[in-house]
């Protein structure tokens, strides 16, 4: 295996003889560009219309910086819970047989599917205290939509496709016989999930998790029938912000478009990591 | 329900542990992802079939397919042609920048779908800076394009929000094919387009089907980028954006109609997850 | 050309390139935004009578039928339990009336001190449940999700809410409140383009014909014309004493004092 990877890398080094490359990256890039990166260019020249103390200025206004911790920590907090939720559905589906399987696998998409602000309202009257699974709770004087609570309900809906989809060919790839082995030489299931299973699946693991996080700090659809949009309760959210800044009086385009750079900023940052944590792990089961 | 009986039944052969995951999974399924789709339906059905038939037959309806097919459809045209570029590229070839050109490819997956709106209109609306080329090439030619508020500028936002669903699929399984295969059939001297169609082709097919689904499904529930450009409706609204506009409309009546029209892009989404297992189950049979 | 949104994102998308021929807006300001772009020529709040506001509202509350709560006026919104559902003013315009108009009572009650006025609006958001970003949502989430005791809600919203919801609503107009004016205006450079400025000067000086104004009662809007104005008299309480935008200076000031960054909403919101 190894050295196959090792002949493989110096043939791609040098020239490929494979065909089309100028052809491909100039379709790339050129599409990339135009569809892409232009558009969110003019929002990098938007914002910089504002001057340096300005634009710090805004971005660290109180409410700007409570709607950042409310994404980032309710984002933060669904994809954990997603992590776990998705590794036990992962899990599940690949390896075990019991009716509704297949029902269920197909059904995991469904966040990606249904449009968001379908979820958002159908969550939000769920999950009300006169709603069905809403009522429950509410006996218990747990309040779910408008709360932080419900905000992270509907990051747990939308990110919970992206870590299953990341782990189920992973699981797939891992032969049984290695928990088989393991359990063999006398270690405790525990063990064996934490020593070798869990390693093997962290990259996995991290890029849904990573994808989860990323996408559920920008949400805006799901998230605004549901979460109440108090600032004082800490349930706005950065989108929220973005539109209020653009439907307030004043319709201030520059501070929209200063906040919404600062999120593009940590969407980069995230995708990055996460599309390096990808290929690295592409390279070594290769 | 029944799935709690027929795993029981199992749990004879299967151990506590995997029971457990399994009966937590079915938990989590249910409330997360089946009581959601339950509750539109039933909502939309509440108040009488003529109801939803008015609802779903009404003129704005009508206009909303319309356009949101026209999305959908170019959305993954384009996708598919970028995606196919993208992945060959980026997998049949060493070069610098490779990572940061796939993660820029990746942007749209994660960003805001409010800034994707935000981006267009400072772009493309009337304060936008390439307005006034758009406005000389209408001169030129005596076009009369407009790429916000206008069925291109739904087609636009959309090709945008689903720009790396193809991609993102491809590329996985082109990496771990590798290049030998490409870099044999390219020595024997065959041409760009076969080496793509005779040898490539095939192994990625179902992949690239499974992109395509993924694709016209996100493409059709797209809310928040489609909500900054489209402002007509009847006209350019596309079926998100009138389930929005008859939900906040505040009437009994509308807010029913806002549910029926919302259970259609619930059915259409399950129409195509269930495509996307069959596809799914040809693609590992073939493995 | 049938736009819809909040007061603002309408104003936006008009501004962002959207060829509409007229606007109708829940308030001036959003107008004077669209005008400040050079889209609508200075002056139009005199091109129609009455500030150009065919019709106006004015702000109400909706309780649950029984009206458990008792809630009669503006001060028994701030008493404790009692749940308020209400807009934000810094993102729907419609909002803004609802705040001016609980302001307008506390001046009233407390004469002037503005420490004691801004603790009692502190108080009455305090209570806010909900806080939608638009006047619909918040319709929405008090009607069909169940929330709150109270929707303050324009006069024709809460009615069309009686309307549709017979026997499970109550209106109650509080002693005293706001005349709401939603403004329309032709906008200039989309006319001139469209060539359709005589269609829309048309169809907004038919709003003020007795026709116009008499569909327009019914719709639950006050029409302007006083004549016709008291045949709704059984629909509408006319005994409510009701302040103007102009006694905030008009909106331009209204909105700086009000609702900028920093200004007294932000104040009275975020007091921890």
């Amino acid at each position: 295996m190894k050295k196959n990877e090792a002949s493989k890398r110096k043939v791609k080094k040098g020239h490929s003889v494979i065909p089309g490359r100028g052809l491909t990256m100039g379709i790339t890039v050129t599409m990339l560009s135009l569809l892409i990166l232009i558009p969110l260019a003019s929002i990098m020249a938007y914002s910089f219309r504002l001057s340096w103390s300005e634009f710090v200025e805004l971005i660290t206004r109180q409410n700007v910086v409570r709607a950042f911790a409310t994404s980032i920590s309710c984002a933060l907090i669904a994809a954990v819970i997603n992590s776990i939720f998705g590794l036990i559905l992962a899990w599940v589906l690949v390896r075990y047989e019991f009716p509704g399987k297949r029902l269920m696998d197909a059904m995991i998409e469904l966040p990606f599917a249904l449009p968001t602000a379908v979820a958002g309202i159908t969550l939000s009257k769920m999950y009300s205290n006169q709603g069905i699974i809403g009522k429950f709770f509410d006996q218990f004087g747990i309040r779910i939509s408008y709360t932080k609570i419900g905000l992270t309900i509907a990051l747990i809906f939308i990110g919970i496709p992206f870590v299953v989809r990341a782990l189920q060919p992973v699981i797939e790839k891992l032969p049984e016989s290695f928990e088989e082995a393991a359990t063999m030489l006398g270690a405790s299931k525990t063990y064996t999930f934490f020593r070798v299973i869990l390693p093997e699946l962290t990259p996995a693991l991290l890029t849904g998790f990573g994808l989860a996080l990323a996408r559920g700090i920008g949400e805006y659809g799901s998230v605004i029938y549901i979460s109440g949009n108090s600032e004082k309760n800490g349930t706005q959210v950065v989108s929220y912000v973005i539109m209020q800044k653009l439907n307030s009086g004043n319709a201030d385009y520059e501070g929209a478009a200063a906040i919404a750079l600062v999120l593009l900023i940590i969407s980069f940052l995230l995708l990055f990591v996460i599309n390096m944590i990808q290929l690295a792990a592409g390279r070594r089961t290769k | 329900m029944n799935q709690k009986a027929d795993a029981k039944r199992k749990s004879s052969q299967m151990g506590i542990a995997p029971l457990v995951l399994i009966i937590i999974s079915a938990i989590f399924f249910i409330l997360m992802l089946v009581m959601p789709l339950v509750i539109v339906i039933y909502r939309s059905l509440k108040d009488g079939l003529a109801l939803y038939v008015e609802a779903i037959t009404a003129d704005n309806t009508l206009s909303a397919w319309r356009v949101t097919l026209i999305a959908t459809v170019i959305a993954v045209l384009v996708n598919t042609f970028f995606g196919l570029c993208a992945a060959w590229l980026i997998t049949k070839f060493e070069f610098r920048g490779r990572q940061v050109l796939s993660t820029l490819i990746d942007i749209p997956f994660s960003i805001s779908p409010v800034i994707a709106g935000l981006a267009f209109i400072m772009t493309f609306g009337r304060m936008g800076w390439a307005t006034p080329f758009i406005e000389k090439i209408n001169e030129i030619f005596g076009t009369d394009i407009a790429l916000v508020f206008s069925v291109p500028g739904v087609v636009l936002a959309t090709i945008f929000v689903t720009f790396p669903f193809v991609s993102r699929e491809l590329i996985p399984v082109m990496e771990a094919q590798g290049t030998e295969e490409e870099e044999a059939a390219a020595m024997m001297g065959a041409k760009g387009f076969t080496i793509f169609r005779k040898v490539t082709f095939p192994h990625i097919k179902w992949t690239l089907l499974y992109g395509v689904i993924l694709c016209t499904a996100r493409a059709l529930g797209e809310f928040g980028a489609v909500y900054a450009v489209s402002k007509a409706r009847g006209q350019t609204f596309t079926l998100t954006l009138e389930v929005d506009a008859l939900y906040m409309a505040g009437s009994a009546d509308s807010i029913t109609q806002a549910f029926a029209v919302s259970s259609l892009l619930v059915i259409m989404a399950v129409v195509i997850l269930l495509l996307k297992q069959l596809v799914e189950f040809r693609m590992k049979r073939e493995h | 050309m049938q736009s819809h949104g909040g007061s603002g994102s309408q104003a936006r998308s008009v501004i962002e390139g959207s060829d509409a021929d007229v606007v109708t807006l829940a308030l001036a300001h959003d107008i004077t935004l669209i005008e400040d772009e050079g889209l609508i020529e200075e002056g139009w709040i005199d091109e129609f009578d009455s500030n150009s506001s065919p019709y106006t509202s004015t702000i109400t509350f909706l309780v649950r039928a029984g009206n458990e709560k008792n809630i009669q006026d503006w001060d028994d919104l701030i008493r404790e339990g009692v749940d308020v559902i209400t807009p934000d003013p810094k993102s729907s315009g419609g909002a803004c009336w609802n705040f001016l108009a609980a302001w307008y009572y506390a001046d009233l009650t407390y004469n002037g001190d503005e420490t004691q006025m801004k603790e009692f609006v502190s108080a009455l958001y305090d209570n806010v449940l909900v806080m939608d970003s638009g006047a619909r949502g918040a319709t929405t989430t008090f009607v069909e999700n169940g929330q709150g005791d109270v929707l303050i809600a324009w006069e024709n919203e809460a009615l069309l809410a009686l309307e549709e919801y017979p026997g499970e609503y109550e209106m109650i107009t509080p002693s005293i409140s706001i005349k709401a004016e939603p403004s329309v205006a032709i906008v200039d450079e989309n006319v001139d383009s469209n060539g359709t400025r005589e269609v829309a000067e048309a169809y907004l000086s038919y709003l003020y014909t007795d026709e116009a104004q008499q569909i327009i009662g019914e719709n639950y809007y006050r029409p302007i014309n006083e004549e016709i104005l008291n045949t709704f008299s059984d629909t509408f309480d006319l005994s409510v004493e009701l302040c103007t935008i102009d006694d905030f200076g008009g909106w331009d000031q209204a909105y700086e004092d009000f609702f900028q960054d920093g200004a007294i909403f932000d104040e009275i919101y975020n007091a921890e």
